[in-house]
């Protein structure tokens, strides 16, 4: 049955919930959700490049030859990747610093190129933008809550975004921060109990 | 036969737009890029090393050209006298590019201080570089005809341990600092001068 462009959204949004229900990208996953705003920066980064690279993809799939597909999808990812890296350094200087090489990776990202390749190659362009936008999103979500529980228990307090922020540690003063958990293997663990209670959600 | 020359054509027009965006975008963020840089990156490291100073050195800076690029300098004021310049130089590190500003004191050409501004080094490795001023801090004191090393190379810079390619890039920045500054030294002066008034 085809699915509507709405289903083709909000699939990204649980079913196909990248990390956790595809368990894929898991490279800036780990690596830079040590607070919330670097797990939502990267993820709105993300986002931007999935749109961008489906919409393109999926624009230009009838001129694309198969054999020489990647090479394309590549250097229009990898376009798109510089772009959102030059205006990240033009408008938000800090969140460049703190993401640093993770930003140029995006293009390796198996997500982006994924979808790419088993969606937008072979879908509507409206379909696509649906599914990019969905699966950025998606992406973004995820981030930022693994970077929220991270920098909850690993700092005691939550930088939602700019000003915005919680500290646990006024509710409860005898908290000590478990400063593993913003880590690098506090990072698998987090993601492991994380996938651990999504699954036992389920569909 | 005809699909070989379509690939061809597909990936050359493909890359010559994405080279064309990607130069139009570079060229209309250039000034804001530069501008936030000196907000939040070269601002800090050029107030270290300037600490002190009665006068902003952001704000009394000048540029000087050196071929085809422009040198940017700070000017710090101490004692009532425009004395010491800031300015950056470049390595090439482990990731990438680092860059150090320097601080030179014109009358006696001895270095103030140092700070890295810019780098893309590995977190916790040659990223110590610039958090821990153990390696900058070497650097105060040292005359611009000095000749810098790491250790590890006969030079008198103890390196950060596990970052030598980071240290040996800090270096270099710093050599490539004082050339410019033993080259550009007369017109240094003269521009300092405006400054000093």
């Amino acid at each position: 049955m085809p699915k509507t462009i709405v289903q083709e959204f909000t699939k990204g949004l649980w079913e196909e919930l990248p990390p956790f229900r595809l368990v894929l990208g898991l490279c800036p996953v780990l690596g830079v959700t040590t607070s919330m705003e670097n797990g939502l920066g990267m993820g709105i980064a993300t986002t931007f490049v999935l749109f961008g690279s489906n919409f393109l993809v999926s624009m230009l799939r009838s001129i694309i030859p198969q054999k020489v597909r990647i090479a394309c999808f590549i250097i229009i990812i990898a376009a798109f990747v510089t772009i959102v890296e030059l205006l990240m350094q033009a408008y938000a200087y800090p969140l460049y610093l703190k993401l640093g090489v993770f930003i140029p990776l995006i293009v390796v990202n198996c997500i982006v190129l994924g979808r790419a390749e088993a969606f937008a190659y072979k879908n509507k362009v409206s379909y696509s933008i649906a599914d990019g936008l969905g699966i950025g999103i998606g992406f973004t979500l995820s981030l930022g809550a693994l970077g929220a529980v991270r920098e909850l228990i690993g700092n005691g307090s939550v930088t939602v975004w700019g000003d915005v922020s919680y500290n646990l540690l006024t509710a409860f003063p005898s908290y000590q921060p478990f400063s593993f958990m913003v880590q690098a293997p506090g990072a698998f663990i987090c993601l492991g109990l994380m996938l651990c209670v999504i699954n036992a959600v389920g569909d | 036969m005809n699909d070989m020359i379509k690939m061809v054509v597909v990936l050359t027009v493909l890359s010559s737009v994405a080279g064309g965006v990607l130069a139009a975008v570079n060229k209309g963020t250039a000034s804001q890029i530069e501008a936030q840089q000196l907000t939040f990156v070269k601002g800090p490291a050029i107030k270290a090393i300037l600490a002190g100073s009665s006068i902003d050195p952001i704000v009394n800076r000048f540029k000087i050209a050196d071929g085809e690029t422009e040198q940017s300098f700070f000017v710090g004021k101490f004692d009532g006298k425009a004395n010491t310049v800031a300015f950056e130089g470049f390595g090439k590190g482990f990731g990438g590019d680092i860059g150090v500003m320097v601080g030179v004191n014109i009358e006696d050409d001895k270095l103030v201080g140092a700070a890295v501004t810019v780098h893309t080094e590995t977190p916790g490795l040659g990223a110590k570089a610039k958090d821990d001023p153990g390696l900058v801090s070497q650097f105060k004191g040292l005359s611009v005809t000095d000749p810098v090393g790491v250790t590890k190379d006969g030079g008198q810079i103890t390196a950060i341990s596990g970052a030598t390619i980071t240290s040996r890039a800090v270096c270099d920045a710093v050599v490539q600092a004082m050339n410019s500054y033993q080259k550009m030294k007369p017109q240094i002066q003269e521009e300092i001068q405006k400054v000093g008034k």
